[in-house]
């Protein structure tokens, strides 16, 4: 019963919070310096997504040869940067990790 | 899920209703260690802060969009169909097709999301672990990510996101990944406007 609460609850937070903007009345009008900044969004949130992946191994900063993770993430980033592929730098990425993880 | 006791027909309802994988992993963690309903939800919420920013960026491109179709937009706004629809519309707002684009987009992550979570409930930590399939999530984001590093703000605002994230990843319910996200857009904002370049 608890269970179903808690997830009555997170359905109506989660849904919430996506339709908080998109549901507001079209007179409804942001302040003009909002969309210049959520022009950075994307960029901003999805790279606090990924960078601790990288850059953190169970949980502490490690920048040395042995995080193969952090390897294998510069490698899909320029390969990303190069062939803007998303599977393609995914693919390459989980190669790369296996790679580097069999090598160091 | 059944390992810290939460029925498959409830793991199925969580994953359909509440659709949002980390807002799913910090309430299973929580619910294991016996938290209150009222905290657990909090938890969600906290975790899924991002949202708001997805519904306030996307919000422009579907003005004068029928209800019913913001509507279905609210539900299946997460992180890949909204980067994907941004990488499309970012810098062409005023192109036709924005909803259909969007739906596209939608129902194949949303098939793909259903089916693994009904795939993890089946086979369970079957899957090898030294596969290091977990790995193709931050792979996807950086897919997403380095296309939109365009000029010089969005790059500050990544870099400056992504270490905020890192050096804060020891705060409670990942409000590391919301400050992260505040400080890079509050970097790429101020540097774009002291450059005086135009945002799309």
């Amino acid at each position: 019963m608890t269970l179903w609460l808690i997830i009555l609850g997170m359905s109506v937070a989660t849904f919430g919070q996506r339709a908080s903007f998109l549901l507001l009345p079209e007179r409804v009008r942001l302040p003009a310096w909002l969309p210049r900044a959520l022009h950075y969004v994307p960029a901003a949130v999805l790279t606090a997504l990924w960078a601790p992946e990288l850059l953190l191994q169970k949980g502490v900063l490690s920048l040395a040869l042995g995080n193969e993770r952090l390897l294998a993430g510069i490698f899909a980033i320029a390969i990303a940067w190069r062939y803007r592929a998303i599977f393609g730098t995914i693919v390459a990425g989980l190669a790369a990790l296996h790679v580097f993880d069999w090598m160091f | 899920m059944a390992a810290v006791g939460i029925p498959p027909l409830e793991a199925m309802a969580m994953s359909v209703l509440v659709y949002a994988g980390a807002a799913m992993l910090a309430a299973v963690q929580l619910i294991a260690e016996g938290s209150p309903a009222l905290i657990v939800v909090l938890a969600a919420f906290i975790v899924n802060l991002r949202l708001f920013m997805y519904s306030a960026s996307i919000r422009a491109y579907f003005a004068g969009v029928s209800l019913g179709r913001r509507l279905v937009v609210s539900y299946a706004l997460v992180d890949n169909p909204y980067a994907l629809f941004i990488q499309r519309y970012g810098t062409r707002p005023d192109e036709p097709g924005k909803f259909d684009y969007f739906f596209g987009l939608a129902i194949p992550v949303w098939l793909c999301w259903q089916a693994t979570v009904a795939a993890g409930l089946l086979i369970g930590n079957q899957l090898p672990a030294d596969w290091k399939l977990d790995f193709a999530a931050p792979l996807a984001f950086i897919a997403l990510t380095i296309p939109l590093l365009r000029d010089r703000p969005m790059v500050a605002a990544a870099v400056s996101a992504g270490t905020t994230a890192v050096l804060a990843h020891g705060l409670p319910l990942r409000l590391g990944l919301a400050l992260g996200a505040v400080v890079g857009i509050t970097v790429g904002f101020l540097w774009g406007k002291h450059l005086g370049t135009k945002s799309a």
